[in-house]
């Protein structure tokens, strides 16, 4: 391990950093799109509300919803991505692996398809479920038999329920035109014409995931040298796996529900923030938590920019800022070792 | 659960974990004669039902022989080819994801994983999308699957290339192209988005002769390489420094694994567009049949290959007759058996 004690103060100063950077977006998330407002008027807005003044309107009814939202997702799928990289000792690790985005495209699809249902807030809870139920059914499959949920049979079972829902998604979708054209918007991903009230009702839960993962950080730790290793130094692995497996459905069904599948924040995340911080999962936790949601902010903000007057959902624009950077990661540096 | 004893002196028949053991390779090529029959009874199964069913005596005769009867039409012209494209598009894949899966060591490296297919589906959803000439789109799917390839190989190379890097960079352009791909589905009309969508699930209805000859001499060239390939494989399986003290041309032997591979799929993805699942699932199944890679293995990978997509092919056809399911989405919900499976055979290795 790279990080001595030495490192830790470093990490330590960089993390009132980290927040800065969250706190920048977040105040450029509320202060552009479609109507430009100042930061004074944001800060009124904020702290001293003006019923009549339509930009303080703009920014309390439509942006603040939006950055919360945004806040809550970028996070959840960043720390869900981290710990499912650690537990998996997988690169290719993120929720999306475990199944909880296909979990969630198909419930929506479904609830569409059936009841017809047309709003982003209708979608929530079906997410969240679909995202629940894909997860454990991926948990049940790989810790059957000998040897528990090992990296490679969550990996495998992960892809393989994916891909079956998957295949009933696209199924549904080509059955009927009406529904694709409904799904499309909220497949792509997308913070806007989310409602607090959801949020505010799924933060208790991400709030104590969010707990647990920095807690577990440790014991993830161990678990990322190997099971053997870790078994070795006395820890309980399947109870580590399991305790990481539902802070990780918390999370990432939590974000699901909230932004749609954006698929990339939870992936390129974990790897941008270790190769600032070194292998420890205390830090790449915690970093995560601030760099996150920067990044879907960040593409939230440029999306409602490029071709404005219309927006580009956050899914689309995370993955293209994201992208190039992890390839430039992944060229600069010794990144695939976890 | 472990193994029963074996009794003293006898071969170590280990499941086909052992590495060349002659019991082990006397199995394998058992299994490669059964896997060859599956698909052969597959195929005059395939020919022979359909909206208009032909006996199967009738419907084999007509395709190898007797091109004078009423079956004619329907045999030669229309199933026929479908099910050569099943049999040749299985293989082919089921060879690209062996190479790439004994190449990297991660379950989860196939083509379509690594971005070969979402290069071609990126320019084919652009074409449909847009508007374009549909006539184009063999040929741009090609094209994206191989511009793709070359995209990653290039931007993986920094003083040779680490299959770790290669992997991370695959899914970063795959990321990329995806995007590309969302903000078609979302930009345009509704009716186009819906072809698109439709060529996205992958399908063999509609496969022409053209089409199996595509493929077949996309085998034709990149088959026999990818089993002279083997060899260097298992060297290199060892570890790079072991491989290179063996006198393997390190970077160079990768370039040729990730080109053959590449190659196989993008002959795929250009023909029937991109079928999920077989590239990533067939060589863990025969690994998990037969163990480790020889030749014989791969020869077993590729005839469950084309087992698996002919299967697939025949569930697509006639689960809801008349409506016709795209074959993709059937391959991607076989999985679940499969899954089974494979899983079961790990519980036994762990």
């Amino acid at each position: 391990m790279r990080t001595g004690p030495l490192l830790v103060g470093r990490h330590f100063v960089g993390v009132p950093a980290a927040a800065a950077l969250l706190v920048i977006v977040a105040v450029l998330s509320l202060r552009y799109g479609a109507l430009d407002i100042d930061t004074a008027t944001v800060w009124n807005a904020l702290w001293d509300y003006d019923r009549g003044d339509h930009a303080q309107i703009v920014v309390r009814e439509l942006r603040l919803h939006r950055t919360i939202v945004g806040v809550i997702a970028g996070a959840s799928f960043a720390v869900a991505g981290a710990l499912t990289q650690g537990v998996t000792r997988n690169p290719l690790g993120a929720p999306g692996i475990l199944g909880t985005n296909a979990g969630a495209a198909f419930a929506v699809v479904t609830a569409i398809y059936i009841a017809g249902i047309a709003t982003p807030t209708g979608y929530v809870w079906f997410a969240f479920a679909g995202a629940l139920g894909a997860t454990v059914l991926v948990y049940a499959i790989a810790s059957a038999g000998a040897g528990g949920a090992s990296p490679v049979k969550l990996a495998l079972a992960g892809a393989v329920v994916s891909a079956l829902l998957g295949s009933w998604t696209a199924g549904l979708l080509l059955l009927d035109v009406a529904t694709l054209d409904q799904a499309r918007f909220w497949l792509a991903g997308s913070i806007s014409g989310r409602g607090t009230a959801e949020a505010i009702l799924l933060l208790p839960i991400v709030g104590a995931a969010m707990i647990a993962a920095l807690v577990l950080g440790r014991h993830v730790n161990a678990l990322s040298l190997g099971a053997e290793v870790a078994a070795g130094l006395g820890q309980r692995t399947n109870a580590v796996r399991a305790a990481a497996g539902l802070a990780v459905v918390a999370l990432a069904g939590s974000a699901v529900a909230l932004a749609g599948p954006v698929a990339f924040v939870g992936l390129a995340v974990p790897h941008i923030v270790r190769s600032l911080v070194g292998p420890d999962y205390r830090w790449i936790v915690l970093y995560s938590m601030f760099v996150g949601p920067s990044l879907l902010l960040g593409a939230d903000v440029i999306g409602r920019r490029v071709v404005a007057p219309q927006e580009l959902q956050v899914g689309i624009v995370s993955a293209a800022l994201g992208a190039p950077f992890l390839i430039y990661l992944v060229r600069r540096s010794r990144l695939a070792e976890l | 659960m472990s193994p029963p004893p074996l009794p003293v002196g006898q071969p170590a028949r280990t499941r086909g974990r052992t590495v060349a053991g002659g019991g082990s390779a006397h199995r394998t090529a058992i299994l490669c004669i059964a896997a060859a029959g599956v698909a052969l009874v597959l195929a005059a199964v395939g020919v022979s039902v359909g909206d208009f069913p032909v006996p199967v005596r009738s419907a084999v005769a007509t395709a190898i022989w007797d091109r004078g009867n009423e079956y004619d039409f329907v045999i030669n012209s229309l199933r026929l080819p479908r099910v050569t494209v099943a049999l040749l598009a299985g293989a082919c894949l089921a060879l690209s994801g062996a190479l790439f899966q004994s190449l990297i060591d991660n379950p989860l490296v196939s083509p379509d994983i690594i971005g070969i297919d979402t290069g071609a589906a990126a320019a084919a959803v652009t074409i449909l999308a847009v508007g374009l000439d549909s006539r184009l789109l063999p040929v741009a799917a090609f094209a994206g699957a191989v511009g793709a390839a070359a995209l990653i190989f290039t931007l993986t190379w920094r003083r040779g290339t680490s299959g770790g890097r290669l992997v991370l960079v695959g899914i970063g352009v795959s990321a990329l192209l995806s995007a590309l791909i969302t903000y078609m589905l979302v930009r345009f009309p509704i009716e186009r988005v819906s072809a698109a969508a439709r060529w996205q699930a992958g399908t063999l209805s509609g496969s022409s002769w053209d089409d199996a000859r595509t493929l077949a001499a996309g085998l034709a060239v990149l088959g026999p390489a990818a089993f002279m390939l083997v060899r260097r494989l298992r060297v290199m399986q060892l570890g790079d420094d072991a491989a290179a003290a063996m006198g393997v041309a390190l970077e160079r032997s990768r370039m040729t694994i990730v080109a053959t591979g590449c190659g196989l799929a993008a002959v795929v993805v250009a023909v029937v567009g991109p079928l999920g699942f077989v590239a990533l699932l067939v060589p863990h199944v025969a690994r998990a049949m037969a163990g480790v890679l020889t030749v014989r293995v791969l020869l077993l990978t590729a005839l469950l290959g084309s087992v698996m997509l002919l299967s697939a092919d025949l569930i697509a056809q006639r689960l809801f007759a008349p409506t016709v399911l795209p074959a993709g989405v059937v391959t991607a919900a076989m999985g679940g058996p499969y899954l089974l499976f494979v899983l079961r055979k790990f519980n036994r290795g762990s």
